[in-house]
């Protein structure tokens, strides 16, 4: 018997719930508006759909809708994923420890 | 490059992503959780690009878009300023959103190119994917434009409600799934369009009845959609970054969610379902109105501060509005010479999303271990002689703690009163967003500072 490959995939999703619970948890509150920033930057890695999609077919078709779409798409994430990255380095940078000549 | 090959890399850019989420607990370590993050993000798109092999024409477009995106990304994140986090974190969601209905689409018209099967017989399984995906996306990405408009001041930050709203999100929430069923069955175009606009339609109902001050749930909660969509789009491409990125966004969205929600004791559903009852409250504090209230200037100020052993800070959205951490943190310098002991003082719904007192803080060179939470630093009220209230107002206000009939009892508040003197720097004596006066500006033991945020404590930095 054959398991189907969308349970390994459902059990990935699952098990990656758990460990966003514990991980997210272990956040300090300080640090929130960062973990906003990162997490809005990591979940533009939907950006590899975009990439298949719009380089799908050979060049002719690159201006069908579906390939349109992808590219569309590729700007937004890559909007997202730089924009997201440097705003939370930006933000990180700031966040100093006490100096002790103050 | 095979397919197992390229999947154990997309594993370890999931693998990164955790722990750039990991990162996060500590100051010290969150810089290299961000470097980790990069690194995962940039073997997902290279290998991508490799496995797909086309470096033809459509090579060069994607090289142009993904350099236009990423410049205008950059050139938002290096221009922003750290006032407005809140609208660009919104702003970025819809994004997100956005893109997700796009791949959907993608993935619907052309579903060889992701092995779905062909047009018109695409597997039931993934057009399920793929339309939850668009849905949730596309839910994201109107609510978070809404949440754009209201944070940003260009829409009214108070609820719009109207009668039966909640019956009509009802409805198109329920149609919605049978739209999605009719899908499965026919595997219509027009139906699928049809998903994504009474989606789009959702997503501003959702979010228009929400007043300003309950943003930080809104935020969280957009954050958590765009996660389950991205989750959806990854089970649609059978790509395993995409679904353990989603759901660690997804679950992380719902936690902040979560602890927004503790932070004013209210129920999810209850911030959902529309601002808070201000109208029934608005008679109460007509009457209180008439009670004395001591007022004093910034030289009055100075001259409690300087002669106070310690001081604590409490900071609201107030002080965002008025941009007043740098004249605040320079007032704590000239506060520190004189041998005060100064603290901050930060309750988690502070601000329009969560953390955003902390961020701005730390812009202004705040160290932050000078900052605590509402948990570890209640206690030290009691034993504090001034406390410096700048633009918060319910979240001290008592009487969440001694008045049953209150809409904000129960929540946790910082013990503000307790301290030997407070002083209040606000506008106006008018009542924060839940609409109820606070009990703490008749109080004998405080001082209002009628003046904005950032003129007064300028002026009290000359007085010291």
């Amino acid at each position: 018997m054959e398991i189907d490959p969308f349970i390994f995939r459902l059990s990935i999703f699952i098990l990656s719930i758990f460990v966003g619970y514990y991980v997210v948890w272990s956040v300090t509150p300080s640090l929130h508006t960062p973990l906003m920033s990162v997490t809005n930057a990591i979940s533009s890695v939907i950006i590899v759909g975009a990439i298949i999609a719009a380089l799908a077919g050979d060049n002719i078709k690159i201006f069908e809708v579906s390939n349109i779409f992808g590219f569309l798409a590729i700007i937004l994430a890559a909007i997202n994923i730089f924009g997201g990255f440097l705003v939370t380095q930006r933000m990180l940078a700031m966040y100093k420890k006490k100096k002790k000549d103050k | 490059m095979t397919a197992n090959i390229l999947a154990i890399f997309y594993l370890i850019s999931g693998v990164l992503f955790i722990l750039a989420l990991r990162g996060l607990s500590s100051p010290e370590t969150s810089r290299r959780g961000n470097f980790f993050g990069i690194i995962g993000m940039a073997i997902a798109v290279s290998v991508t690009i490799l496995s797909v092999g086309n470096f033809s024409t459509g090579f060069l477009y994607l090289i142009v878009f993904l350099l236009v995106g990423g410049s205008i990304g950059a050139f938002i994140a290096f221009k922003i300023p750290m006032t407005a986090m809140p609208e660009l974190v919104a702003g970025f969601h819809s994004l997100v959103g956005l893109a997700a209905v796009f791949v959907a689409i993608s993935a619907f018209l052309n579903p060889e190119v992701f092995g779905l099967g062909t047009v018109g017989s695409i597997k039931i399984a993934s057009l399920i994917e793929m339309s939850l995906g668009a849905s949730i996306g596309a839910i994201t990405f109107t609510g978070s434009i809404i949440a754009f408009l209201k944070l940003r001041g260009i829409m009214s930050g108070s609820p719009i409600t109207f009668w039966g709203q909640h019956y009509l999100n009802l409805l198109l929430g329920l149609s919605l799934v049978g739209l999605i069923y009719y899908l499965c069955v026919t595997q219509s175009n027009n139906l699928f369009w049809t998903i994504i606009a009474i989606s789009f339609l959702v997503g501003i109902l959702l979010i228009v009845p929400i007043g300003g001050a309950d943003m930080p749930v809104v935020i969280s909660m957009l954050n958590s959609y765009s996660g389950w969509a991205a989750a959806g789009i990854g089970f649609t491409l059978e790509n395993s970054a995409l679904i353990i990125t989603g759901a660690l966004v997804g679950s992380s969205g719902a936690i902040l969610s979560y602890i927004m929600c503790k932070g004013m004791n209210r129920s999810f559903f209850n911030v959902i379902l529309g601002g808070w009852g201000a109208t029934e409250e608005s008679n109460k504090s007509s009457s209180k109105e008439q009670k004395p209230v001591k007022s004093g200037n910034s030289d009055d100020a100075a001259f409690l501060m300087k002669n106070a052993s310690s001081v604590i800070i409490v900071p609201g959205y107030g002080m965002a509005v008025a941009q007043a951490q740098h004249a605040l943190r320079e007032m704590v310098d000239a506060l520190k010479k004189n041998g005060v002991k100064v603290t901050y003082a930060i309750h988690p719904v502070a601000g329009r999303m969560p953390g955003h007192m902390n961020v701005l803080l730390a812009e202004a060179n705040v160290p932050y271990d000078e900052v605590f939470e509402l948990e570890e630093i209640n206690n030290d009220f009691a034993n504090c002689d001034v406390a410096y209230v700048i633009g918060a107002n319910d979240v001290t206000n008592p009487v969440a703690k001694s008045d049953p009939q209150s809409p904000i009892y129960g929540m946790p508040i910082l013990d503000v009163e307790k301290s030997k003197s407070v002083l209040f720097v606000k506008r106006s004596l008018s009542p924060g967003y839940a609409g109820i006066d606070n009990d703490l500006f008749y109080r004998d033991n405080t001082l209002m500072l009628f003046a904005d945020a950032k003129k007064m404590t300028e002026d009290i930095i000359k007085s010291l």
